[in-house]
């Protein structure tokens, strides 16, 4: 098992072990691959597609796909990051993402991946859905404006938490987040303290009574890029 | 060689993004020195009184008149720029775009919990300019060269690219000057 595994990113050698994934080895090395729906200790998703590489010139999620030997992989190149500006585009298109009075402002990791691939005003038309909020939980709220369904509070619920509190619900462009209760999160056992209640990349699920506590300028992402601490090698 | 000309204007915003401008301070002066001010609040110019270089455009379109302004603009400047998220995604107007346009009126004029409107009358007045279906974004309207974002974006973000623009510089703003809030 000690056997490593050599490949390369954007011409860089990188070393990693056997069952490692192209992100997580990459992160290793220092290379930032950007992502979303990743998040160490969950499960590998794949349904972002924001971590998206050309692996020897195929597409592939880097979150999901195993190192192989020799394998040529492609991440920070205009073409990629011009298909990885394409989805944030859509996301946030789809949804209703109001930064301007949004509590994860600042520390958004939506936010933060438009400002590190440089989108100044994403090029879709914005489509406004209807969405819903459910404020019935004492300490948590969910809102569904903001939700873009990377599955992390899934995730985390029923594999960190043993709950089960997330799951989708619908199909299609009509899929999103539901609880596991009849109607409301205040039926279900989700406690703040739960990892599921900070999982959320963006501020669909948040955390009463804690926004807009971190001033403008302190914020993680206000004066340097996602990303910035694994290129700058720190070990997370 | 004569001052390239710049002009302003608020659509459907809050004049925040204007405040960010007045809010580079001295460098005012230095501003008047590159440009000339054409149709702007900032010196209530109502016209055009010709070409202008830079058009500078707070607010999105929620209106007739929004819409009729901003294709005005689009047809005297060479360089249109959406400043603030209001210009660029439509901003807290746009919270409207979910709820349907007669509801809206409704909540305003007839059913909201503070209003007086013993006669229960919708204004509908020939000088008022209708609303749209719901606030458009200026790029969903007329063609725009250039996103600011952010509420407002600082005075530092709207200097930096109008001396961009005006010195013939490209507009590569550093990374703490791209926000959108």
């Amino acid at each position: 098992m000690s056997a490593t595994i050599e490949f390369t990113i954007d011409g860089k050698e990188i070393k990693g072990q056997p069952g490692q994934t192209i992100l997580e080895a990459a992160q290793q090395a220092g290379v930032y691959i950007p992502r979303l729906c990743y998040m160490k200790g969950l499960t590998p998703w794949g349904s972002c597609r924001v971590c998206t590489v050309l692996i020897n010139g195929r597409p592939q999620a880097a979150c999901t796909q195993p190192i192989a030997p020799g394998m040529v992989v492609e991440s920070s190149t205009d073409k990629v990051n011009a298909l990885r500006r394409n989805i944030i585009d859509m996301l946030f298109v789809e949804g209703n993402h109001f930064c301007m009075f949004c509590e994860k402002s600042g520390s958004c990791e939506l936010q933060a991946l438009a400002y590190r691939l440089g989108i100044a005003a994403p090029k879709y038309p914005f489509m406004f859905p209807k969405r819903e909020l459910d404020m019935s939980h004492p300490d948590v709220f969910i809102d569904h404006n903001r939700c873009i369904q990377c599955a992390r509070c899934v995730r985390a619920s029923r594999d960190v938490d043993g709950k089960h509190v997330f799951d989708f619900a619908d199909r299609g462009a009509h899929r999103r987040i539901a609880v596991n209760a009849e109607a409301f999160l205040k039926d279900t056992d989700l406690a703040v303290t739960d990892k599921a209640a900070e999982a959320c990349p963006v501020g669909a699920i948040v955390k009463k009574r804690t926004g807009y506590a971190v001033p403008f300028g302190q914020r993680l992402y206000d004066k340097k890029p996602i990303g910035s601490e694994i290129e700058a090698g720190v070990k997370s | 060689m004569a001052k390239p000309k710049v002009a302003t204007t608020s659509l459907a915003g809050c004049f925040g993004c204007h405040m960010s401008v007045l809010d580079i301070d001295d460098r005012i002066l230095k501003l008047i020195e590159l440009v000339q001010f054409d149709k702007s609040p900032i010196d209530d110019i109502k016209k055009f009184t010709g070409r202008c270089a830079i058009g500078l455009i707070e607010g999105g379109c929620c209106n007739e008149e929004n819409v009729r302004v901003l294709q005005d603009f689009r047809a005297h400047c060479d360089i249109l720029i959406s400043v603030g998220d209001c210009a660029t995604m439509g901003g807290i107007p746009a919270l409207r775009n979910m709820v349907p346009l007669q509801e809206c009126y409704e909540e305003a004029y007839l059913k909201g919990p503070t209003v007086h409107n013993p006669a229960r009358q919708i204004p509908n007045d020939p000088e008022l300019p209708l609303l749209l279906d719901k606030v458009y974004p200026c790029d969903e309207v007329v063609k725009i060269d250039y996103h600011l974002p952010g509420c407002p974006p600082s005075a530092d973000t709207i200097w930096e690219a109008l001396v961009a623009l005006l010195t013939d510089k490209p507009v590569q703003l550093p990374y703490e000057l791209v926000k959108y809030d």
